[in-house]
């Protein structure tokens, strides 16, 4: 039914669309790929599952312990890992990204090492719960997983174009020269976005955990590839281009699935990137200039 | 107000600041020259916070500011407005202002922002259009009005002249003359040697990382070495224009 697989879709997609935004915030700022994102958001999946599961709290409380562990790891991230390499003579560019690779290493095998390599399901009080309109079958956990990814996104953009932090951090993004000429400490605003970054990957990875019913040390390599799929696909650093490509990608895994050979499912990212490399290099939304960092 | 004693800033391993010793008094213009590649960039940007030099020591209202941050220093007062605007492209004209008085907490800055377009009214105009948008020379005056918003003691400015049309260069250093009577002291740094001597009341002149002549503005407008190489007239010439034009400034006022 077109519609019901346009919802998980959506669903889908708008997950994607969080994954996606804390690669292009991290990219925007910092001009690298952080390829420990996905892991701290496998990590911030972990927490949903321990929480609900083993210690029985509410889904809220569970979404609050996984900002808070994924923004720790967001800061951690940064001070000891990104900053000693940054500005540094003789450091070379890519340092950092090999840095971000390590670290997301040493957090699969720590998961791994404390919860073992299999799927942990996710369990939520309203998981089989849903409502019928007509033949439509909707399930409360896609209106919750659909809510929240949207509120959180009309939330990002209000906050970086009206409030004061919001726009140090775009300052930053475009010039940190400029931005710190202007009074912004970007060391704080690199930090802010870093731990607002992984944060956001937490939020995702309780979404995703809840979405599949399952939570795997694995999940954040694909999920990360994903999301840099995404922000190739919206355009590098473009925090519009993240919300329309998970969109994108998540409805056409879904229509793919449902309509067409389900084995392909993880490809079509791939194929996309592929695609857009050849026709639109910058991406829908990316400028065409490469931006002169 | 500034004072720069032995200050030496490094690129690398390269050298290009080998002892700069400068002062800016304060309410003043002082005016740094120099060819291409003398180190007058890296001077401003050494004040500025955004190089940090390796000897010497720099001194603002009387305190040690040698090694802070930019952002510390803006809140101290030193504002710069870099060689090539730096404008954030990305944002609104009216994001750029507010980006100006980001340190600011006080209540003033909404009017500020006001006062500043109404100086301006291409700012007021364009103010919704992305800053990229605008010309060489609107950016230069965003770029300007913007460091004016951070409400700063002493103002960098570095080649605001720079690839504009004469009529907006007069323009530009009529406004430079404003600030200055508005109480901001101003170190300028120029390519357009006569003008800024015109409009400064001291003057330096750099070569390959040092200060070789300093001096009052009306002698080094006459001084037969820079004559030569940075006004490229004969001195006698230059001479009487600036008793010509001191007249007509002078009726002005
Ligand atoms: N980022 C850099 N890395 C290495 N060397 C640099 C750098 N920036 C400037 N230099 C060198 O330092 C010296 C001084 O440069 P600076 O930009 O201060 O000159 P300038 O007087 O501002 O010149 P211009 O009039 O062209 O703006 C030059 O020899 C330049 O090549
Ligand atoms: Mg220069």
């Amino acid at each position: 039914m077109l519609l019901e697989q346009f919802i998980n879709g959506m669903t889908l997609g708008s997950i994607y669309a969080i994954v996606a935004l804390g690669f292009t915030l991290v990219f925007g700022v910092l001009g690298i790929i952080n390829m420990a994102h996905g892991e701290i958001f496998m990590v911030g999946a972990f927490v949903g599952v321990m929480t609900t599961g083993v210690l029985g709290w509410p889904l809220w409380l569970a979404f609050v312990a996984s900002i808070v562990v994924t923004s720790i790891l967001g800061y951690l991230l940064e001070t000891f890992t990104l900053r000693p390499l940054r500005g540094k003579r003789g450091v070379s560019h890519l340092a950092p990204l090999i840095s971000t690779i390590g670290v997301s290493i040493l957090l699969e095998n720590l998961s791994h090492h404390l919860f073992g390599a299999g799927n942990k399901p996710f369990r939520t009080e309203f998981a089989e719960m849903s409502i019928e309109i007509g033949s439509l079958t909707i399930y409360i956990v896609q209106i919750v997983i659909f809510v929240i990814s949207i509120i959180l996104m009309i939330g990002l953009s209000i906050w970086l174009s009206k409030t004061k932090a919001g726009k140090a951090l775009r300052a930053t993004a475009e010039n940190l020269e400029t931005a710190s000429i202007l009074g912004v400490d970007t060391k704080k605003i690199i930090t802010l976005t870093v731990i607002i970054a992984s944060a956001m990957g937490g939020i995702a990875g309780i979404l995703v955990g809840m979405a599949f019913n399952s939570v795997s040390p694995q999940m954040g390599l694909a999920i990360g590839l994903k999301g840099l799929a995404i922000i190739i696909l919206g355009g590098m650093g473009n925090v519009k281009g993240a919300m329309v490509g998970g969109l994108i990608l998540g409805l056409s895994e879904t229509f793919l699935v449902a309509y067409g050979d389900s084995g392909y499912r993880d490809a079509i990212a791939f194929i996309m990137i592929i695609v857009i490399l050849l026709l639109r290099p910058q991406g829908i939304f990316g400028s065409k200039i490469a931006e002169g960092r | 107000m500034l004072k720069l004693t032995n200050v030496q800033t490094f690129y690398g391993q390269i050298q290009a600041l080998k002892g700069i010793d400068l002062e800016v008094p304060e309410g003043q213009i002082i005016t740094l020259l120099g060819a291409n590649g003398a180190g007058k960039s890296t001077t401003m940007k050494t004040i500025a916070g955004l190089l940090k030099p390796k000897k010497g020591s720099i001194e603002f209202l009387g305190e040690n500011v040698t090694g802070l941050r930019p952002d510390q220093l803006l809140r101290k007062g030193i504002a710069l407005v870099p060689e090539g605007r730096a404008i954030l492209s990305s944002m609104t004209v009216l994001e750029n202002l507010e980006m100006g008085a980001y340190h600011r907490k006080d209540k003033g800055v909404k009017e500020d922002i006001e006062n500043v377009m109404q100086r301006f009214p291409i700012l007021f105009e364009r103010q919704t259009q992305l800053a990229g948008t605008l010309s060489g020379g609107q950016q230069q005056m965003l770029a300007i009005a913007r460091a004016l918003l951070s409400k700063p003691k002493l103002l960098l400015l570095d080649e605001p002249s720079m690839g504009l049309a004469p009529l907006i260069v007069s323009e530009i250093f009529a406004i430079i003359k404003e600030i200055k009577e508005t109480g901001t002291t101003v170190l300028l740094v120029e390519q357009n040697a006569k003008q800024a001597l015109k409009i400064a009341d001291f003057g330096y002149v750099m070569e390959t990382g040092k200060i070789i002549i300093e001096g009052k503005s009306a002698d080094l407008l006459t001084d037969s070495r820079i004559v030569e190489a940075y006004l490229g007239r004969k001195s006698t010439k230059v001479q009487e224009e600036v008793q010509d034009e001191g007249i007509s400034a002078s009726k002005q006022v």
